[in-house]
């Protein structure tokens, strides 16, 4: 791989070099590393159109690293990746999707994820979006996560995309049976003319099943950002939706929440807040010495990056 | 030497102007502690609120060693040697204690160093420096923290808008210490608190927008008992 192409799979995965374990790296429309264990093994779809990844049973403490980088204009992929967890496996998945395009044609990456978690299985799943390059060319990236989760299990995932992606559509959608547990965190940045939707609808099926969603996100220039959420809650359970959003310059955000309680034992609750950076916080920090436009990215620093 | 000269502060409050503060000239010298009181919605925090710039006055004007403050920004103030504590803590999201320490101090701080200023506000700098300055703080912890990132600025002017708010009793006697212990600056500090006024260099009563008298704790003393036998009695009529 080039600079460019390991400057990108850092910034998306956070790796420095190519990993060891089961791997899979997808650039420009193919595989260019696969690697399977004894323990998880990575399997591409008869027709080309992506992977089935499986996590044997009880496996613990191990990572699968699946990043997509496009360095070039003109594509346009649509990419499956179903990952089949093993009862009580606890492990860490990493994906991400990073284009580097510098022409004046767009690229666009459709990855549709797809998870099923066994009973009692655990699940890290960190996912980041990077866009980069001068020129004209869109940088698309459209997220999809289908989450199914069995009794017990537990899905913790942590979505990421910080600027540079022209355009985005991210949806999620999860099902969750008897005390699964679901906790998604997403941290959005746009600027300029950028469009991101997020599209979240959670039903709750399962007794003593939990979600928590919570959206951090930062809107400038005249980029336009549409959260919507459908909380839904079918037993006894527990939902809350929070998007927490931060305007400047022209930009916009535009909240969408619903919940429906279809059991009278589901506790759901939506939060909305979307407002300018607190005036007070901007005073504070420039009370200790900070300029105005350096207490501004102070403050949304420690909003995107910092811990909730 | 700090010098307000015929500071007064107006604002229009449906189509009215409210004076706020109403031509209030004050000198404050290097090395002397200057406790501010008086009824609540006198004037004082909007008083030292715009010494740090965070509001304009209406007219008058502000020196520091002779350098007009007029046209600076809060910033601005702050790097000329200006600290300010807030009467009401300001919290964030994400970020931390030991960040706003550091910009504060205007350096990296070594966990020795975080843990000097911490433990003069009775805290110990390990279960506090990468916690969130959110709500999850208590009350009285954020004022603590409100405190120590104004101490650590070193600063020329000192300013603490009711330091003693939220603060428990047992702590009182060290944060009357920590004032005491401050030398060769200026220290302005909103106080409705006996054992606080007690340690001023000059009291100064404001009434109403105006300065109604400065002096001595002794001298002023009998003023705010009576102002507050006023007080009671017009809650009676
Ligand atoms: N921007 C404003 N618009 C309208 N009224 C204001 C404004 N700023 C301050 N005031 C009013 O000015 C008065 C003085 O407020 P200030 O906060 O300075 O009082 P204070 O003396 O600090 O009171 P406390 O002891 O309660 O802290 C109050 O009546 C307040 O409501
Ligand atoms: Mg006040």
């Amino acid at each position: 791989m080039n600079k460019i192409e390991m400057a990108l799979l850092e910034k998306v995965s956070g790796l420095h070099k190519i990993p060891v374990g089961a791997v899979n790296i997808r650039k420009n429309g193919e595989a260019v590393k696969r690697t399977s264990t004894s323990e998880i093994e990575i399997v591409p779809k008869k027709d080309g159109s992506g992977i089935d990844v499986f996590v044997k049973p009880n496996v613990k403490g191990k990572s699968v690293h699946i990043p997509v980088l496009i360095t070039i204009g003109g594509i346009d992929e649509v990419v499956y990746n179903d990952f089949y967890i093993g009862e009580n496996a606890d492990i860490t998945i990493i994906a991400g999707c990073g284009i580097h395009n510098s022409s004046c044609n767009s690229s666009t990456h459709n990855g549709i994820h797809t998870f099923h978690l066994a009973k009692n299985s655990r699940v890290k799943y960190y996912e980041s979006h990077v866009g980069e390059g001068e020129d004209s060319g869109g940088k698309i990236l459209n997220p999809t996560t289908k989450i199914y989760q069995d009794d017990g299990s537990q899905m913790d995932m942590q979505t990421i995309q910080i600027g540079g992606v022209t355009s985005t559509v991210r949806k999620t959608y999860a099902s969750l049976k008897n005390k699964a547990k679901l906790i998604v965190t997403e941290k959005l940045l746009t600027t300029d003319f950028q469009t991101a939707d997020t599209d979240f609808k959670i039903n709750l099926i399962g007794a003593g099943s939990s979600a928590q969603i919570v959206s951090r996100s930062v809107a400038k220039n005249y980029s336009t950002q549409q959260f919507k959420s459908t909380l839904i809650g079918k037993n006894q359970c527990f939902g809350h939706v929070e998007c927490d959003g931060i305007l400047l310059d022209e930009a916009r955000i535009v909240s969408v929440p619903k919940i429906d309680a279809a059991d009278c034992n589901a506790s759901l609750i939506h939060e909305a807040a979307i407002g300018k950076i607190a005036g007070e916080e901007l005073i504070k920090l420039m009370t200790l010495g900070l300029t105005r436009q350096q207490a501004e990215e102070a403050i949304i620093q420690g909003f995107l990056m910092g811990d909730n | 030497m700090l010098k307000l000269e015929n500071i007064s502060y107006i604002v229009e409050e449906d189509g009215l102007n409210k004076t706020i503060l109403d031509n209030v000239s004050l000198t404050f010298e290097d090395g002397k502690t200057y406790v501010i009181t008086g009824p609540n919605g006198s004037g004082k925090s909007t008083l030292v609120k715009l010494i740090m710039g965070i509001e304009t006055p209406t007219s008058g004007n502000i020196t520091l060693n002779g350098v007009s403050l007029d046209n600076l920004e809060i910033n601005q103030r702050a790097n000329l040697g200006i600290s300010y504590a807030f009467q009401q803590p300001v919290k964030f999201k994400g970020l931390k204690v030991r960040d706003l320490l550091d910009w504060a101090s205007g350096k990296k701080n070594d966990f020795a160093t975080l843990c000097h200023y911490l433990s003069m506000v009775g805290l110990c700098a390990r279960d506090y420096i990468d916690r969130a300055l959110d709500d999850k703080l208590s009350g009285g912890e954020l004022k603590r923290i409100e405190l120590a990132m104004a101490l650590c600025r070193n600063a020329k002017v000192n300013i603490f808008d009711e330091p003693e708010a939220g603060i428990d009793l047992w702590s009182f006697e060290n944060l009357t210490n920590i004032f005491k212990n401050l030398k060769n600056c200026i220290n302005i500090i909103v106080s409705h608190q006996k054992k606080i006024l007690q340690i001023a260099d000059e009291v100064i009563l404001i009434k109403q927008g105006k300065v109604e008298k400065t002096g001595k704790y002794k001298q002023i003393a009998p003023l705010i008992e009576s102002n507050q036998c006023n007080k009671l009695r017009g809650e009676h009529e």
